[in-house]
């Protein structure tokens, strides 16, 4: 299973490394570093790459490669999936996932990545087992510890969650204030054509939980329209059988944030973009000049307001500069990545934004041959999209009453108009 | 705005968590580890010696995470080994891991002070507390070293029964990494033993963890038949699979799919017991399942209503892939792409997740590509190809390329849509972006070649953008369609002359195109190209030192000297159509593949066993068959028959254009022009004459696994094929046997024609006696012998295992590699009682040629007699053997001479006969016989011979009878379509005749791609 793992900042430089078997030496990640070479982005560096005597199995996480070493048949999901958790688990742990961070609590990271893996096998990968053997750093005790000088960021005892068939909850939480918070995010994946059609558009939809009940808790999510949902992945706390039966989530929560289900609601249902775009990008023969001019107006928004509104074209390489006026909000123009940003913010019905101006182009250069594409981003408080809503909660197992709420976003993922 | 990003704000004042998170970054930072880092280089390691022996503990536990410190980042404090070990003794959890983290790290180095810490690590092990238990027999495990090794084995014995599950499962992987540094010992010490029982242990992370270990020892160690599945061990393992963690499930999974479930009944309960991970949110927990359904469904009955429920369980999931991380989207596109070759109908309607998004990675982005074009269909095409389009004015050139040649896919795919799909690409021509217009040429003319006669308007487009080619591919497909429509190109003399030019500048792929194509339009307008066809003659064949172009020069210009009509014939004889489908996966590949789906070969798409490094032993995988469809030995190719409609195999698009470069070579054979002469026509039919007898010499060296790999080497017909001088003598009439006849490769020649020894003997197939062919000194003990007969129909291995080792060798198992017949073990080895030393056993048992038992795994090759592949039903028709016997020209047969044989006609045909060569007619020559005689191999391939038999001369002046026999292979091809055919890199194209449904065709080839034929036949 997975050999090594290396961490690779941004300009290349391995700053850990991990063996969980026999040490294998850095030079394996030439292999690597040549890959990465050839591609222009780091993030179109193949994941997987063969080098003559391992594999090297990479993520592209906030600015850092996870580059995992295999040298056996294993399959490479099960790599990709558990480096994806180690870098979950940095994010918890630290607050953030980055270089300085890591750095800055390499003994910590050290304990982790012994934690998780053992032989390549995963050990411990959820959250809160691992935080009952290894704290995380916080300043608390810090100041506790340096006042008593008898501090550990190890537990001595076997994680109660380890072995039972629970393993996300711990035995014994205690909360003065029991609370379970949802939130159903959803993000539009669309393509939209130059005419305006919707050439496919779907939902990604996710529940994240924030659970801090006491006890062992049962708790049983129920919907208003479950049929919605016909793709569907739980976490594993999740009871299938009672959701194949029934249409509802019962479940005996982890203790803190997690993600309960992501679900996915295809094309083959209708799903109603929030915004339309009327554009028009050309540039003219004649001369090295261009004209652009988009408006944006609302099309099914349950009568929310749209917020956040943001358009960003990759303009074509010919393009020197923009000469543009917007009715609301602002626009900037890269000149490096020719990246124009229009921030419009809140979409007024009444009054539809619009950007409108002209194009300059690199005198001599040829008419681009490559359409740019719009790319669309936005907020919708208080509704999901797809119409999914919760009918309620419901806790079984404990007797006090907790504090219940659910809220809605809609978010506009990778939601692109073509020109 | 949600929950989650309020909840800091809200709970820092309404509840006290027990771990509060990340409240003070700044204030952290002061306090982190980056002050390890900051040490000074001068005198450091003597500064941290003298802190590790510091008294207080603080300083010492400070000092050990300096040291882990450095040692994360490479420096080496190797040298504070023995101070580090020191700090062992305590009773601080974290000081301990921290000095095991050390230990891990350096005592590879230092085997001699890694010693003093193997008391402590023995008490740990007996520690009341079950997480030092576990924590010490970890750590020793992944200390490398023998001496420590030894001292592990019986604390790990206890850990291994344990009354802690958590010090069980962490037991179970200590035996893998034991495994990994001296086999042997675990072996010895029983471990295996232990392992496999705590499959049935109580705790489903403790039979998790057991299989873990056990699939990775199996992999490493082939011969060990460790992971012995029946349906209790499978039961448990089900049942251990609901309530395991997310990583517990891939390995219980993947250790799943290598069962085979005894009926449909258990492949359908265990189907239905697997299903629920499909919703499971680790992707690889559902790729893993994916796996199994996918493997387990063959077995269903297609009518069953279970089967249809499954497979539309089978497509959100796959979808759901689709919307992680790039990298996971990646490895699952490469699976879906083998999952949708397979069974196209899971996401023939998901198309749209497929469409490229623009900021995709670009890797994702190809693949999707490509699954968007299997998926194409008349349905959605319409879709596809508005995509492809959009795609084809992107701006990364390799992703351009890709889509350009997706839309000449598609035309060539989808029949109705080619009319679109041409005025699409003649849009994306008019852009005249050079890399577009190049793609695109190449694309348009594979169109010409599916419809014919349809597209040619565009040719007056195409040529305008001949300037711009500069690949060679491109100008070759050019030039291949200036020569091909000269006729309705009123200047392609003109243009063709403009290459002519720079010829020598060329590549050979466009110097090949470019001849054929003059030579093509001097056939078509004769009169004004004189100038130019001499011209390029003799560039080709003078000026050149290229042996293809030189040959394929000759042939040419031999042709047009000696019979014009025959050139016009033979260079302008109709192509046959390409096929619809490219870059198919071979079923057979595609099935192992499938076996494999999650796993890296699903990735490179090939066998583990073409890259995994050490994987001498690595099984082929196969798909079970169907239910009721029991393999028989005879099934040629028992992959072909799971397959419903197996697809034509063709090679992708630049082979296809090597193929058609070809394509004017090969109609020598099938025109059948007068017997060449001058030696450049020879050489062609050598060329094939060769491969022909390379492929019967080859089919006598079933590949071996060991041997595999470069079995040409061997054989005879690679002698001839690559020495042209011999093949030259070979064309000779009846010449003697060439001497490597006599060349240990061609025993089984020797067998067939035998016939001397036979005199004696009562008539009876062909009976050789054993031989050995595993020698006991190669195999620890294990000697095997043994002979092939054939047996009422039945292809029998008869092996006598002999034990010559002093202990008793058990768990006996054999296994064939692939071959070219598809000969395959019917049943398993049964060998019931262990075999004790100096005893034999001689099970009958039907083939071949890896033999394991708890020693190890031995390969051995033997070779099989061909008249084994002989069939009882290969008599002939008269009529049919003699319009077939007329219609093979003559350069397709091969003579020998049989020496030593003391029969008469009759005997001889008798006795060729209980071999099931049937004599089909005799008749009598001035004094000699002549017998005609068929045979049919079980992969359906006929040879017809020629016998023929000198009557015995009372003097004999020579002590041997001469027997002639003309032997040659033909192939029944009912299908008009092309065959490729690949002699090592090369590859020809070896045609059909228009009228092949009454009379036969003949193929020489490889046997690898006989069984195309046999795919076409089944057709």
């Amino acid at each position: 299973m997975i050999h090594s793992l290396f961490l690779i900042n941004h300009s290349g430089d391995i700053f850990l490394e991990k063996h969980w078997k026999s040490v294998i030496s850095r030079s394996v990640c030439d292999y690597f570093f040549e890959a990465k070479e050839k591609a222009a982005e780091p993030e179109n560096v193949a994941p997987v790459l063969q080098t003559p005597h391992h594999y090297l199995i990479t993520i592209y996480r906030g600015k850092l490669f996870f580059l995992s070493v295999v040298q056996t048949e294993a399959p490479p999901l099960f790599v990709i999936e558990f480096l994806h958790r180690v870098a979950d688990i940095f994010q918890d742990y630290f607050g953030e996932c980055s270089e300085s961070v890591i750095k800055d609590n390499v003994v910590t990271v050290y304990e982790l990545l012994e934690e998780m893996l053992d032989n390549g096998f995963p050990l411990a990968t959820e959250s809160n087992v691992l935080k009952e053997m290894i704290r995380p750093p916080t300043i608390l005790r810090s100041v506790v510890n340096t006042l008593t000088g008898t501090w550990s960021n190890v537990g001595d005892t076997l994680p109660t969650g380890q072995l039972s068939n629970i393993p996300w909850r711990r035995a014994g939480v205690k909360y003065t204030n029991n609370e379970a918070y949802f939130d159903v995010i959803e993000e539009i994946d669309a393509i939209v054509d130059k005419s305006g059609t919707t050439v496919c558009a779907e939902i990604q939809g996710v529940i994240e939980a924030c659970v801090r009940l006491t006890g062992m808790p049962d708790l049983t999510l129920s919907f208003m329209n479950p049929r919605l949902l016909d793709d569907v992945s739980f976490h594993p706390c999740v009871r299938f059988k009672r959701w194949e039966s029934e249409r509802a989530l019962s479940f005996i929560p982890p203790d803190g944030n997690f993600t309960l289900m992501n679900y996915h609601v295809s094309s083959q249902n209708l799903v109603a973009l929030p915004v339309y775009v009327k554009q028009s990008i050309s540039f003219f023969d004649s001369g090295p000049c261009g004209r652009l001019d988009i408006t944006v107006g609302p099309k099914q928004t349950m009568g929310k307001t749209v917020e956040a509104l943001m358009v960003t074209i990759h303009m074509p390489k010919a393009v020197l500069s923009a000469n543009l006026t917007a009715t609301q909000g602002s626009y900037t123009y890269d000149l490096a990545t020719k990246v124009l940003v229009w921030d419009i913010g809140k979409l007024n019905p009444q009054k539809l934004p619009n950007l409108k101006g002209s194009l300059s182009l690199q005198a001599g250069a040829p008419k681009p041959e490559d359409n740019p594409s719009l790319n669309i981003d936005l907020k919708i408080q208080q509704m999901a999209i797809s119409g999914l809503k919760v009918s309620r909660l419901e806790m079984f197992g404990e007797k006090y009453k907790p504090f219940k709420g659910v809220k809605y976003l809609t978010k506009a993922g990778k939601f692109q108009v073509r020109t | 705005d949600t929950w989650i990003s309020t909840q800091k704000k809200i709970h820092s004042q309404l509840s006290l968590p027990v771990y509060p998170l990340q409240e003070n970054r700044q204030f952290g930072s002061k306090m982190t580890d980056s002050k390890y880092f900051t040490t000074t280089k001068k005198g450091e390691i003597f500064e941290l010696k003298a802190e590790l022996n510091s008294d207080k503990k603080e300083k010492k536990k400070e000092a050990v995470k300096k040291v882990i410190a450095s040692m994360t980042v490479g420096k080496d404090v190797s040298a504070l080994f023995p101070d580090v070990v020191n700090c062992m003794q305590t009773d601080n959890l974290e000081l301990k891991k921290l000095v095991y983290l050390y230990l891990m790290n350096y005592a590879k180095s230092q085997p001699d002070m890694a010693i003093m810490a193997v008391n402590t690590f023995v008490k740990d092990c007996e520690d009341p507390n079950p997480l030092i238990r576990a924590l010490a027999v970890r750590t020793m495990g992944c200390i490398r070293v023998d001496k420590i090794t030894e001292y592990l084995c019986e604390p790990l014995r206890k850990c291994l029964k344990d009354e802690d599950p958590y010090v069980r499962k962490t037991a179970a992987v200590c035996v893998a990494k034991l495994h990994d540094i001296n086999a042997q010992l675990v072996e010895d010490q029983g471990f295996l033993d232990t392992l496999k029982d705590l499959i049935s242990d109580s705790n489903p992370m403790v039979v998790a963890n057991a299989v873990a270990a056990l699939s990775e020892i199996a992999e490493s160690h082939p011969n060990s038949n460790l992971l012995d599945l029946n349906p209790q061990t499978i039961n448990k393992l089900l049942t251990a699979l609901n309530e395991c963690t997310e990583w517990g499930q891939i390995f219980i999974l993947d250790c799943l799919a290598n069962y085979t479930p005894r009926d449909d009944r258990e492949s359908q309960s265990i189907c239905e017991r697997v299903t629920p991970r499909l919703s499971h949110a680790n992707s690889a927990v559902v790729l893993s399942a994916v796996k199994v359904l996918m493997k387990f469904m063959e077995m269903l009955p297609k009518d069953l209503d279970y089967y249809g429920t499954l497979l539309k369980k089978l497509a959100p999931p796959l979808v759901t892939l689709l919307s992680a991380e790039p990298e996971l989207q990646y490895v699952a596109l490469r699976n879906i792409n083998l999952i949708v070759q397979r069974r196209p109908e899971i996401l023939k309607h998901e198309m749209k997740v497929f469409f490229v998004k623009y900021n995709d990675p670009i890797y994702v982005k190809l693949e999707k590509l490509d699954i968007m074009i299997r998926l194409a269909s008349q349905a959605n095409i319409a879709q596809v190809l508005a995509e492809l389009k959009e795609y084809a004015t992107e701006v990364d050139v390799d992703f351009v390329r890709k889509a350009v040649r997706a839309i000449g896919r598609c035309a060539i795919k989808v029949e109705q849509s080619a009319e679109r799909c041409v005025s699409t690409l003649l849009d994306l021509i008019q852009t005249k972006v050079n890399y577009v217009v190049q793609e695109a040429i190449v694309v348009i003319k594979d169109i010409f070649r599916k419809y014919p006669n349809k597209y040619e308007s565009v040719i007056a487009t195409l040529c305008e953008n001949l300037d711009s080619l500069d690949e060679p591919e491109a100008r070759a497909a050019m030039i291949w369609i200036v020569g091909e429509y000269a006729e309705r190109i009123d200047n392609a003399d003109e243009l063709l002359e403009s290459f002519l030019e720079g010829f020598h500048d060329e590549s050979t792929q466009v110097q090949l195109q470019l001849l054929t194509a003059i030579v093509k339009l001097f056939l078509k307008k004769p009169t004004e190209t004189q100038e130019l066809v001499q011209q390029v003659l003799s560039l080709a064949t003078q000026d050149s030192d290229n042996p293809d172009l030189r040959d394929r020069g000759y042939i040419y210009w031999r042709l047009l000297s000696t019979d014009p009509v025959a050139a016009k014939e033979v260079v302008l004889a109709e192509k046959p159509l390409i096929s619809e489908e490219t870059d198919l996966i071979e079923p057979t590949l595609l099935e192992e593949l499938i076996c494999h789906i999650g796993t890296l070969a699903s990735v490179y798409h090939k066998p583990p066993s073409a890259f995994v490094e050490g994987s001498r032993g690595v099984q082929h995988k196969r798909l079970p068959g169907s239910a009721g469809s029991g393999e028989s030995v005879e099934s040629p190719d028992p992959g072909a028959a799971a397959t419903e409609t197996p697809p034509a195999v063709i090679p992708s698009q630049g082979d296809l254009l090597g193929d058609l470069l070809n394509l004017d070579l090969t109609p020598t054979t099938t025109t059948g022009p007068p017997p060449p002469t001058t030696s450049g026509m020879q050489m062609g039919a050598m060329d094939l004459l060769s491969g022909g007898l390379d492929s019967l010499v080859g089919l006598l060296h079933q590949g071996p696994p060991s041997l595999s790999a470069s079995p040409s080497t061997t054989t005879l017909g690679g002698d001839i094929g690559g020495n042209p001088a011999m093949g030259a003598a070979f064309g000779a009439a009846p010449a003697t046997m060439p001497a490597s006849f006599n060349a240990p490769g061609s025993g089984g020649l020797d067998d067939l024609f035998d016939l001397g020894g036979g005199v004696g003997m009562p008539m009876g197939a062909l009976n050789p006696p054993k031989a050995v062919w595993l020698p006991a000194m190669k195999a620890k003990g294990l000697e095997i012998s043994g002979v092939f007969v054939r047996r009422a129909g039945v292809i029998q291995m008869e092996m006598t295992l002999t034990n010559k080792a002093m202990s008793v060798m058990t768990d006996f198992a054999i296994q064939f590699n692939r071959n070219s017949f598809g000969l395959a073990p019917a049943g398993p080895l049964q060998i019931l009682t262990p075999l004790s030393p100096n005893q034999s056993i001689e099970p009958l048992n039907n083939l071949q040629v890896a033999v394991k038992n708890n020693i190890d795994v031995f390969y051995f090759s033997c070779q099989y007699p061909i008249s084994m592949l002989f069939v009882e039903d290969g008599k002939m028709e008269r009529q049919v053997f003699l319009a077939t016997w007329k219609d093979i020209p003559n350069d397709n047969e091969s003579q020998f001479q049989i020496k030593d044989c003391h029969l008469n006609s009759d005997a001889a045909s008798n006795k060729l006969q209980s071999s099931n060569i049937f004599t089909i007619a005799k008749r009598t020559v001035e004094g000699q016989d002549m017998l005609y005689q068929s045979m049919k191999l079980t992969n359906g391939i006929w040879v017809l011979a020629e016998l023929r038999v000198q009557a015995g001369n009372p003097n004999y002046t020579v002590s041997s009878v001469a027997l002639a026999v003309r032997s040659l292979l033909c192939c029944v091809l009912l299908l008009t379509s092309c065959i490729s055919v690949y002699f090592e890199d090369q590859h020809f194209v070896l045609i059909h005749n228009q009228s092949c449904l009454n009379s036969p065709t003949f193929i020489l080839g490889r046997w690898k791609y006989l069984m195309v034929i046999q795919v076409y036949r089944k057709h």
